[in-house]
């Protein structure tokens, strides 16, 4: 790890984050290569953003030690700052203001002449498909385009280092394929990426790598397709039941599976091959209303990690 | 080339004025004559150049009383509106400071970008109502111009207490009441109207403490003239004092809220 540590954009130890009593984040250790697309996957509450506030120099550590983009947080955050592109949970878009007029004033908080800002601003409104709304008001955009905006707001400053807190949170299915095509671009561009998700299939889509967090705590780290073998089997056989029904199985389906898992509406059989597990239910008598056979997701992953599903 | 973040903060401000100067030059010019008008002159008739009311003003006519002290007050007036919601708003509606964080802006620059602006607005309103008490023939100048700064100081002793206020509260509850049971009763038993002499026994040292009863006698002697440097000082030490107090305690609250 050490030797690794100076070339890594981000590098914590220990990190730890508290508000009076509360331990919002617990010691935790990571890393993020330049380059990587870094995911933190978990439950609301689990410390996600709080971890994300420190590393945009905005929440003060605790305790711990930080070092992004090979500075301390905690003596050069106004420095870190101008090299991060940030967008947040909330948009914090200045609706008071146009389109376009939100891009030029947060260039010229980066200090940026107006020249240069301007004609940054006509490429990000291109990237993010808002040329044609660049003199519109803010507030009756779409959440998808308010989203975009915050997006092409965060890379005025043509960041080294994007932070994305809940990127797609309450978009609809069209703009959240628009955003992770968007995001894939800068990807491919050499841009670093750490987001924060609680959608499993964001973070399959984006993330090369990625922690689960839950209770403050990081329980477990790896890439999507490491995780999934490393905590689930191949395949998944999801059976629902009638009502009423799934109460009285009793573990008698227990040993088809590696694992078991009862879910409220359904119950799910962990097993390196799903119909063959089929079949057997069936042999011994049970009939399921459905019966769906499926690759194992990081949905999984999570529940076994966490014990819950993920979005609650 | 590079630009001083706090003057960064000040162009945002500008930015979002630039959308409502027109009416807010209208009603800074308004005012003035508004109140000059019916209070100076209106109500001014009413007050007699004898007896003991017409001494404890000196000897002035009432409009040529009034209108510093209203000057004063007006920049109070700005101020708290440049303080209130707007700073609440910034900090937890719309999130606006949150944005400047995410970029080199640090809270210091964020507060001193605040006051700046808030000096801007003040210097506007204050030196039209210059203008206008001139027109109405309630100025001495030169010394008058001295009334605009002092207007400013007066006003920022209220924009650095009053954001401080504005920081540290959860939701806007509070403003109601600092309007109804401070600014108001400030407004009409500070000096403004009449003097603070003609106040009960009781009553006249909160009078002596309160911000803008030292804005309003600063002003007044100014504009008219009559410079008594012992007071003067001491009126330019307490508001400024104010400032200082003001804006440490508006930059603790920052922190507490925004660098959570």
């Amino acid at each position: 790890m050490a030797e690794h540590a100076s070339a890594s954009l981000i590098s914590a130890r220990g990190l730890t984050k508290r508000f009076g009593e509360f331990t919002a984040v617990d010691a935790i250790d990571f890393d993020v290569a330049p380059g990587e697309s870094f995911g933190f996957l978990g439950p609301n509450g689990a410390g996600k953003t709080s971890t994300m506030r420190m590393i945009g120099c905005i929440s003060p550590v605790s305790a711990g030690r930080l070092r992004v983009l090979g500075l301390d947080p905690a003596m050069d955050g106004a420095q870190i700052r101008g090299r991060l592109g940030v967008v947040p949970q909330s948009d914090t878009l200045d609706l008071e203001l146009t389109v376009l007029e939100n891009l030029l004033i947060y260039g010229r908080y980066f200090d940026l002449p107006r020249r240069i800002i301007r004609a940054r601003a006509a490429e990000l409104l291109d990237f993010v498909q808002l040329t044609d709304r660049a003199n519109d008001q803010v507030e009756p955009l779409s959440g998808g385009m308010k989203r975009r905006l915050t997006i092409a707001r965060s890379l005025i400053n043509e960041p080294d280092l994007m932070l994305l807190d809940e990127p797609t949170t309450g978009l609809d299915p069209q703009a959240r394929h628009l955003l992770w095509d968007r995001l894939y671009r800068l990807k491919q561009r050499g841009v670093t990426l750490v987001l924060t998700t609680h959608y499993m299939d964001e973070a399959e889509q984006l993330c090369d790598r990625l922690v689960v967090m839950d209770k403050a705590r990081i329980v477990a780290e790896g890439s999507p397709r490491s995780l999934i073998e490393q905590y689930s089997t191949r395949e998944v056989l999801e059976l629902r039941f009638p009502p009423g029904v799934q109460e009285t199985l009793d573990g008698r389906l227990d040993d088809l599976a590696e694992r078991t898992e009862a879910l409220p509406d359904r119950l799910l059989l962990y097993t390196p091959d799903g119909e063959a597990a089929a079949v057997r239910v069936h042999e011994r008598g049970f009939t399921p209303e459905s019966v769906l056979v499926r690759r194992s997701s990081l949905e999984d992953v999570f529940l076994r990690l966490t014990g819950r599903s993920l979005v609650d | 080339m590079s630009t001083p973040a706090a003057l960064r903060v000040y162009e945002h401000h500008a930015m979002v004025y630039r959308r409502t100067y027109q009416g807010s030059m209208i009603s800074s010019f308004l005012n003035p004559v508004l109140y000059l008008s019916a209070m100076g002159l209106g109500l001014g008739t009413y007050v007699g150049r004898s007896g003991t009311a017409a001494a404890s003003l000196g000897g002035l006519s009432y409009l040529v009383f009034l209108a510093p002290g209203l000057l004063a007050a007006v920049a109070m007036q700005q101020a708290a509106g440049e303080s209130m919601w707007a700073v609440m708003g910034a900090i937890k509606w719309n999130k606006t400071y949150d944005a400047m964080l995410f970029t080199p802006i640090r809270i210091r620059d964020i507060l001193a970008g605040h006051l700046a602006w808030v000096t801007t607005r003040l210097i506007s309103v204050t030196g039209v109502f210059l203008l206008v008490m001139t027109a109405f023939g309630a100025a001495v100048w030169p010394s008058a111009i001295l009334a605009v700064p002092a207007g400013v100081l007066t006003g920022l002793a209220f924009a650095a207490l009053i954001t401080a206020y504005s920081a540290s509260q959860d939701n806007d509850d509070g403003f109601n009441a600092l309007n109804r049971f401070v600014l108001v009763p400030m407004f009409l038993f500070s000096g403004t109207f009449f003097p603070v002499s003609q106040l009960p026994e009781l009553i006249r040292p909160i009078a002596y403490l309160t911000p803008l009863y030292h804005g309003v006698e600063l002003c007044r002697s100014l504009a008219l003239g009559r410079i008594d440097p012992g007071p003067v000082f001491v009126h330019v030490v307490y508001l400024a004092a104010l400032v200082l107090v003001g804006t440490v305690l508006a930059y603790r609250a920052f922190l507490r809220k925004l660098a959570r």
